[in-house]
Formats: structure tokens, sequence, C-alpha cells
């Protein structure tokens, strides 16, 4: 091909062909394997689906269900030592991407697929430059000089959206955001005019509104452009605004597979049933209890010839005993259930037993915590070319929590809600305002009241991955604060009382004999509650709690954070950054935004009536899991970023991105004013 | 960058002389006298009076503090005394033995640097093929044989095949360059494997590591070739850590060839550094204390300054 054609040239030479009826990707019956310490561990098995030509295809699916290995297996991207694929056909394009040579499939990866990752953090390299990188698939499957490249990198940006492209070419990746590295991705994956690109969590790593962008970028584009996508996800919100079709894996299997209409409305496998039902929603009613899935996923180093959902599955029967294969089903989509007729007539029905759940309503006018005017500076020294300077991270922020009370505290990346959550904690010392915990002032109390305050005010953190003690048993971590603070007496008593906490959170006693690598992500969560409750706490910090798990072990966490509120009567701060589970467990919320509080409202209030613009463009980035919702509604996208701490706005700290804006808003900072009774909002536009 | 270079080198100036408090001090701690050594070490009777007007003569009889000023203002115009056993300037001590110490110091980077990427690079790249265990073989192999044991194998090996053995008296590069290479290519070789070794282990782990980043991924997701993805992608990457390594053995070299310098029968830095402390020689021993630090802290600013070149992240942000 001639290195002169533009890209509008290339996409003509693409619409000449005729039309194959052939799909663009077929995978037909795919199994990848790994090899382990611990044996052969079947990360695919029997996978087929396909994607026709500027088809929007998502795969969902919790963590270990095999998706991204799949995207991985098409890209022949797996580790080469250990992965291998040992049956199964790909073909792409009418070639068989498993018998191509490596130089082959080398000639594929880039220019006909491309492929976009989850972390724009860590997916470029961080020594070349935006510029060099983008060039590189340019220069090497198309031939291009480097003045050729340069200038469709720079339409490349353009394209993207990404500001000022020809300084940014000589730029590094750190001196760019997160959602502009998506987009430098996208950027890249778009570089050659590929025909599919396949996405793994492209957005995951982003906050709410960014994603909200990218997400609509990527959509554009392939519709424009007529590129086949791949999106790789576990968030079903972004399935159902986005996908045409629907894959849904379970333990290296499809569970179900189909139009995404029929998946989301009509599902006929009951992971697809239990995974709708144990997102909390923020286009339905606030229901009571979640829904939750029951257990773990299995562990795929075993191999099994029962159906891989039959031990969490509430509708097992004899017949489950035996792997099923894939039903068409009356919607048009395929199940792999043997009850799935049962499922289409209506006979087999996830059971709620809603009702429960809901807060405490605030029956004394004590706040338990009570923060005032909380403000937080941290001092930045001068690097090589900028002097030193204040970051303002918390700025006048006051609220109240009262006794068994959840307040959720939102907001996206950078907003401060961890640096608030940190100050009540003490374990940041406040730059100037209040904090009052029982009564007390915690900047003047002695350090006796400090430390009965430490042992009341107690934090379950994000990561149970990272914050439990490697070389410590369940038992040890949980039983040291009960010794550091005497809690209880003697070795038996210590062990008694760690076995109690252990069932509290829906632990069996033996667990404490364990150490924290062999838990699960869910189990590690409630050893962290169960550490935190040991204290006998009043008030517990709840810092993206849930973020980190499945959704499927989410709902399971939230509900016993609920069930304990309501036994010992806790209050929470539920600090988080997504809508719909703040939204599920708060009495009232706070949303944040650069460091000042926006709006604190009821539940109900926030998210039936809200009145800051702020709120409502974060209400509206978040996807809802229900198609048709998602195709009539237009998101009302908030352009540009987060500003820089180190040249903060003027007035309005939202100014530079509503869309309300005004000259007053950049002149006047607005203060927290009662708009309506109980109902709190910065700005001058309500 | 020009401020960042400034400050650091303004910087030395704090680290420097905290160096020579210290070792001014704590020599006058030790016990040991050079004027009884001087003059009583080959058993001799000398008189009291004589001691004491030698040491009147070396100035020792001052105040410490005194003595200490003295020193520090020579330093501040270059002169840093002479030496109290030869009696000749500090400078021209260290000078001659510098030159042979730091050329076999940087021949044997040279070797050391040159072997260890291609064998680290390659023992990562093929890990756990024969090629790795073979890296790894050879490589703990340097870091557990003694420099000085390893050059006495040299030594006796060329004696034993060709009835060898290297010369021992220095001849400087630019008079002989045959003579000098001669001399020095054997102690380059028996410090610079231990060097190759450590450099080489370096690399293979941070190439190792720098493999399964996500930026990894994704050039090859672009299709990259795979040779470019190693050398461009993956190597710059991971030679960055090898930089400080290197860097720190280099100094180690400088001052630390004690006991090879003997193995070769070598005139260095080291066998100055035995001398003088065995005479306690405080000016010259202090001479080159100083000499030694400040070799340290540049060679770090060169490792700081060096990173910042090779990662844009340092550059911009510091």
């Amino acid at each position: 091909m001639s290195v002169a054609e533009t890209s509008d040239d290339l996409r003509a030479r693409q619409d000449t062909r005729p039309q194959a009826a052939a799909p663009l990707l077929d995978v037909d019956d795919l199994h990848t394997q790994f090899s382990t310490a611990r044996g052969i561990v079947r990360a695919v098995e029997g996978v087929s689906f396909t994607v026709d030509r500027g088809e929007v295809v998502a795969i969902v699916g919790e963590s270990g269900s095999g998706k991204s290995v799949t995207a991985l297996s098409i890209m022949r991207l797996l580790p080469r030592l250990t992965g291998k694929i040992p049956k199964g056909r790909i073909m792409f394009d009418g070639r068989s991407l498993l018998d191509l040579d490596d130089e082959q499939m080398r000639q594929i990866r880039g220019r006909d697929i491309s492929m976009i990752f989850q972390e724009p953090m860590t997916s470029l390299n961080p020594i070349l430059t935006i510029g060099l990188q983008i060039k590189e698939p340019l220069q090497i499957h198309l031939g291009m000089t480097d003045s050729e490249a340069q200038a469709r990198s720079i339409e490349l940006l353009q394209l993207v959206g990404i500001t000022d492209p020809e300084r940014r070419l000589d730029q590094y990746p750190h001196q760019f955001s997160g959602g502009m590295r998506q987009r430098v991705m996208i950027a890249i994956g778009l570089a050659c005019n590929p025909k599919l690109i396949i996405a793994d969590e492209p957005t995951t790593a982003l906050d709410v509104t960014i994603q909200a962008q990218i997400l609509e970028l990527m959509k554009d584009l392939s519709r424009r452009l007529d590129i086949a996508l791949v999106i790789i996800t576990h968030n079903l919100g972004v399935v159902a605004r986005y996908a045409d079709r629907v894959i849904v894996m379970y333990a290296a299997r499809v569970a179900e597979q189909g139009p995404a209409d029929a998946v989301f409305h009509r599902p006929r496998h009951p992971y697809s049933m239990g995974l709708l039902r144990s997102v909390p929603r923020l286009d339905r009613p606030r229901g009571g209890k979640l829904e939750t899935i029951e257990g773990l996923p299995p562990n795929l180093a075993d191999a099994s010839t029962a159906c891989r959902f039959a031990p969490r599955c509430p509708f097992r029967v004899a017949v489950c005993d035996r792997e099923p294969p894939l039903f068409r089903t009356d919607t048009g989509s395929l199940s792999r259930c043997h009850r799935h007729e049962e499922i289409a007539a209506g006979k087999i029905t996830w059971s709620s037993d809603g009702g429960a759940g809901l807060n405490f309503a605030a029956n004394t006018t004590v706040p338990v915590l009570s923060v005032r005017h909380l403000t937080k500076s941290f001092a930045t020294s001068g690097g090589l070319r900028r002097a030193g300077g204040t970051v303002r991270a918390v700025q006048d922020v006051s609220f109240d929590i009262y006794p068994g009370e959840t307040l959720g505290l939102v907001g996206e990346s950078g907003c401060g809600k961890t640096t608030v959550g940190r100050l009540i904690l003490r374990l940041e010392e406040p730059t100037a305002g209040e904090i009052h915990f029982e009564g007390v002032n915690l900047s003047t109390a002695s350090p006796a009241e400090l430390k009965a305050m430490r042992r009341k005010v107690q934090v379950i953190f994000q990561d149970p991955y990272s914050s439990l003690n490697p070389r410590m048993t369940v038992g040890q971590i949980i039983g040291e604060p009960l010794h550091v603070y005497k809690i209880v007496d003697g070795r038996d008593q210590v062990e008694t009382r760690v076995a109690e906490l252990l069932e509290n959170v829906g632990l069996r006693p033996e667990m404490a004999e364990r150490y924290p690598h062999q838990l699960s992500g869910g189990q590690r969560q409630r050893v962290g509650i169960a550490r935190a409750l040991a204290m006998e706490p009043s008030f517990i910090v709840c810092d993206e709690a849930v973020s980190a798990l499945d959704v499927s072990i989410q709902g399971q966490i939230i509900n016993l954070l609920e069930e304990l509120q309501r036994k010992f009567g806790l209050a929470f701060l539920f600090i988080a950054h997504d809508l719909a589970v703040v939204r599920h467990i708060s009495a009232r919320v706070v949303v944040m935004y650069f460091g000042r509080i926006m709006e604190v409202a009821d539940r109900d209030v926030i998210y039936g009536g809200s009145l800051h613009p702020y709120t409502k463009v974060l209400l509206d980035a978040a996807p809802v899991p229900d198609p048709t919702i998602e195709r009539q509604r237009e998101p009302r996208l908030i352009k540009g970023e987060l500003p820089s701490h180190l040249a903060p706005p003027t007035g309005c700290v939202f100014s530079t991105r509503c869309p309300q804006v005004s000259q007053e808003c950049r002149e006047i900072v607005p203060p927290l004013e009662e708009k309506r009774p109980g109902h709190f909002a910065a700005c001058i536009k309500v | 960058m020009l401020r960042y270079t400034v400050n650091r080198v303004l910087l030395m100036i704090p680290t420097l002389l905290g160096v020579a408090v210290l070792v001014f001090f704590l020599l006058r701690v030790v016990p040991g006298d050079i004027v009884e050594i001087k003059l009583r070490g080959d058993g001799g009777s000398v008189t009291q009076e004589t001691i004491d007007m030698e040491r009147k003569r070396l100035g020792l009889d001052r105040p410490l503090l005194t003595q200490f000023g003295g020193w520090m203002v020579g330093m501040a115009t270059l002169d840093f005394g002479n030496s109290m056993w030869t009696e000749r300037p500090v400078v021209t001590e260290i000078a001659g033995r510098l030159e042979l110490s730091l050329q076999v110091a940087i021949m044997a980077t040279v070797v050391a640097v040159l072997l260890a990427i291609p064998m680290g690079t390659m023992a990562a790249l093929f890990r756990d093929s024969w090629i790795d265990y073979t890296v790894r073989i050879l490589t703990i192999g340097g870091l557990s044989i003694p420099s000085f044991w390893f050059g006495m194998l040299i030594m006796l090996t060329l004696l034993a095949l060709f009835n060898w053995l290297p010369p021992i008296t220095f001849t400087p590069i630019y008079v002989d360059p045959i003579a000098n290479l001669t001399q020095l290519i054997w102690p380059a070789l028996a410090v610079g494997y231990r060097y190759c070794a450590v450099v080489a282990r370096m690399i293979r782990s941070s190439l190792l590591e720098v493999m399964n980043e996500d930026y990894i991924r994704t050039a090859r997701a672009k299709g990259v070739y795979e040779r470019l993805v190693i050398a461009r992608h993956a190597l710059r990457n991971a030679l960055l850590p090898a930089i400080t390594v290197i860097g720190l053995e280099f100094t180690f070299l400088i001052g630390g060839l004690v006991v090879t310098e003997q193995v070769f029968n070598l005139n260095g830095i080291g066998q100055l550094f035995v001398q003088s402390v065995s005479r306690n020689d405080f000016t010259l021993i202090q001479g080159m204390v100083m000499l030694i630090a400040a070799f340290y802290v540049f060679v770090n600013l060169a490792i700081d300054l060096l990173y910042a070149v090779f990662d844009p992240r340092i550059r911009y942000n510091a």
C-alpha cells in the first residue's frame, strides 16, 4: 500500500471490499491453559463467539472468569512459557490466527487488531515520548516516514480530543492525566485503522465523568470508522450503554450470550440473573437488602464435569452434575443452563427477601461525630522547574454523623474524600477546623481521651490485599487489638472472642489459622471488618471498602456491613466513588469536588432532586445496567478534567467544568447554604 | 535542571565537611603516634626531648582545634599538607598511586559492563534455559569468590601455562601501552569478574521485572518487532537500576583494592592506605579519605544526573 494514503483513503479502500457474510472474528471452542506450580489452570474452556464488522460486543464477568485471557488468546499475547492454547480455532478476516507464525501474527497486531488495556497509568512506556509511542505502529506497519507519521499522530490526537497535539507529542506519559493517557492509548489503537479493537476494562481505572467521556469517544469512533469493538468489563452499566451483544462468562466458560436487550431484560441463566440483581442500581427504587450470589467462584485448577455454577446456584438439581451445553433459548440467546426453559416459563425466579436493610432513622439529635470547617493543606516541595506551594486537599468541610447512621461521601479521585477520612482517624493533623467525637474536641483532647477515641473509631480499607499483614494469621490480626487494648484477658479468652468475631462476619472459626494469601478478596475484606469490630467501635470509616471486590462479593459485604450496623448500632462514614453503592447504603450523602463540599442532603433527595450542577453531571455520567434506558438518554458529558491543585480555579472550584458557569462563578467562592430544609448546596445558581 | 545540578553541587560542601570532621577527630582518638613509630619503631632509643621536638615540628603539640583549623584553611586553598612520614606533599603521594588505581577501576568497569549487559539480557530473555543457568552459575561464582583469590588463581595459571608473570613496575599507559596493559589487565579481570557478576544479576532481575510491565505488553500489542521491544522498550528501563550499581562499584574500586593490590604487587591507593594507617600518617590518611569521599559524592551526583537523562519523570518532576 502506498504510504501517502490518508485515513480516509484507507477507509474507502476497505469499504469497497464486498461485505463478506462471514463474521470478522470467529472464536470457536477456545481452550486456554496456564501451567502453574499448583498444576494446570484451565482459564478458558470451550468459549465460542463471533464479532461482525462494526459491531460492539461486550464480554462481562468477574475476576478470574477468563474474559481477559480470551482477549490475550486472540492477540496471541499469552505468557510464552506458561500459557498454551491446546484446542480451538480463531478465524479473523479469513485467516486462522492460531496457525500463523510469530511474524505473521506480529503483522496483524496493531495493524488489523488493536488492544487497549485497563491501566492507562502503566500501559505506556514512561521513558519514551508519547509521539514515539504513537508513531511506532505507523512506521512499522505502514512504512511511514517520520514526517508522515508525525502528521498522522497529530491527526490522531485531535481525533481522540487532545488539544495542542504538536506540543503534546513531545511530552512523556507522566505529564498526562489518567484519562488523557487512555485517550493516547486509543489513539495508538486507532493508528493503523484496525478492523477490530479489543478494549480490556478500558475505563475501570478512571473516574466516572472521565469514563463517560472515554466510552462515548470509543463508541463514536467505532461507529464513524466502522471498527468492531470488543469491550471486556465487569461493569454492567457500561455494557448496557454500549454493547450490541453480550457474552457473560463465568469460571472459564460462557454462561450466557446473546443480544444485549435479551440478556439484560430476560436473562436465561441463573448467573446472569443473579449478577443483574446483585448490583445496586441508580435506576430503580432503593430496595432493602441487596440480592447476592452466595459462595465463591470455583478453583480453576480443579477439573470438573459438573455445571461450574452449580455450587452457588439456588436452582441446582440432580442434572446439574453434568456440564450443560449451550442451549438456544426463547430470547435468541445461548444459555449454559439445563433449566433455561423453566427460567423462560417463569417457573424459576430469584427469590427476594427485601424490606430489611434500611438505615436507622437518627433517633437522637446528638451527633456521634461532628466536623467543623475542616481544612488540610499539604506543602509541595519545589521541583526542578517549579517553586514549592501549598495544595489544599480539603477546604472548609463540615458535617455531622449521628449514631447508627451511614453518611455517604462521594466524589472523584483527588476530591479529598480519603483525606477527610484520614483526618477523622487522626492519621493526619488538620491544618484548621475541629473534629468532635462523642463531644470531645480531638484537637485539644488529652492523650488518654485520644486513646479512647482511637478504640471507638475504626477503619476498613479499600484494598484487602495490601492492608492485612501477610506474615500474621487471621487470628493474630484480629487478636492483636484485643491484646493491645486489653479488651479481653488471657489466651483462651482472646481465642473465643476471635472466633465470635469471625462468626459475626460470616467466616468459620477455623479461618483464624489461615494466612491472608490463603483467602479470597471477599474473605479478606471480612477479616478487615472483624478486625475493626474487635475494638467494639461506635464509628467506622469505610474507605472504598467494597470497590476492589467483584459484583457478587460486593453485595455480600454491603449486606454484612448493614447487618452489623443494625446489630451494634454503628455509625459509618462510607467513602466511595460508586454512586449506586453509596445510594444503597447511605442515609445522607455528601458530594465533594476538589476539596470542597458541593452538596449535602438525604439520600433520596440527592438521587431524586439534586440541586448542584456537579451532582447532576456525576449522576448522569454513571451508566445503569439497563440497555433500554441507556439507549434513550443522551448523556450530558462534561468537558475537561479535574483542575490542577497547583493552579486551583478562582471562585467556585467547579467553574472550569460547570455547564451553567457564568463570570460571577469565577469570582465568588459559593458558600454551602441550606437551600431547602436539610438540603445544602454550594452554588450561586440554585 | 541547571538549578538542580547547582543545588546538588552546593550540597556536597556540608557532606564533605562532615567527613572532614569525622576523619580528623576519629584519627586523634585512635591510639598510636606517628612520632613514636617514626623514631622508636626500629627499637632504637630516643630521648623524650627529641620526640617532643619532632612533635612540635609537625605541629602535633598545638590544640586540636587549631590543628583542625589549619587543615581546613589549607584545604580551602588546595594545600593538603605534607605527609608526616615522607615529608613529600600529600598530593604528590596520592597522584602517583591514583593513576594506577583509576586505570584499574576504569578497565574493570569497561570489561564488566560490556560483559554484563549481554549476559544479564540473555539470561532474562531465555529464563530457565541453559543460557540462564550458565549465567547464573558464573555470576554466583563472581559474587562468592573473593577477588584476591581469583587474582592468585590468575597468577598461578599464568605461571603454570606460560612460565611468565606480569611486570611489577608500573609504566603509565602513555609511555608504553603494551607494558602497561600486560601489568594491569590481570587485576582488572580479577576485580572485574565480581563487578560483572553484580551488574549482570542486577540487569537480569530488573529486565525480568520490566518484561512483565504493562507497557511491554502494549508494545507487543502494537506489533512492534520483538527485537525493538527489548532494545527500546525493555532494556532502556531495565538499565536504570544498573546505573546505580555500576557507579557504586566503581567508587568501591578506587578505595577498596587493598588485598588485590597486594596479590598483584601493585603500588596503588590501597597499598598507600595500609601503609599510612600503620604509620599513623595523619595528613596523608586525611587527604586520602577526603579524596575517596569526594569521589563517592561526585559519582553519586553523576548517577543522579544520568538518571535524569534516561528517565523523563525525574527530569521534569524531581
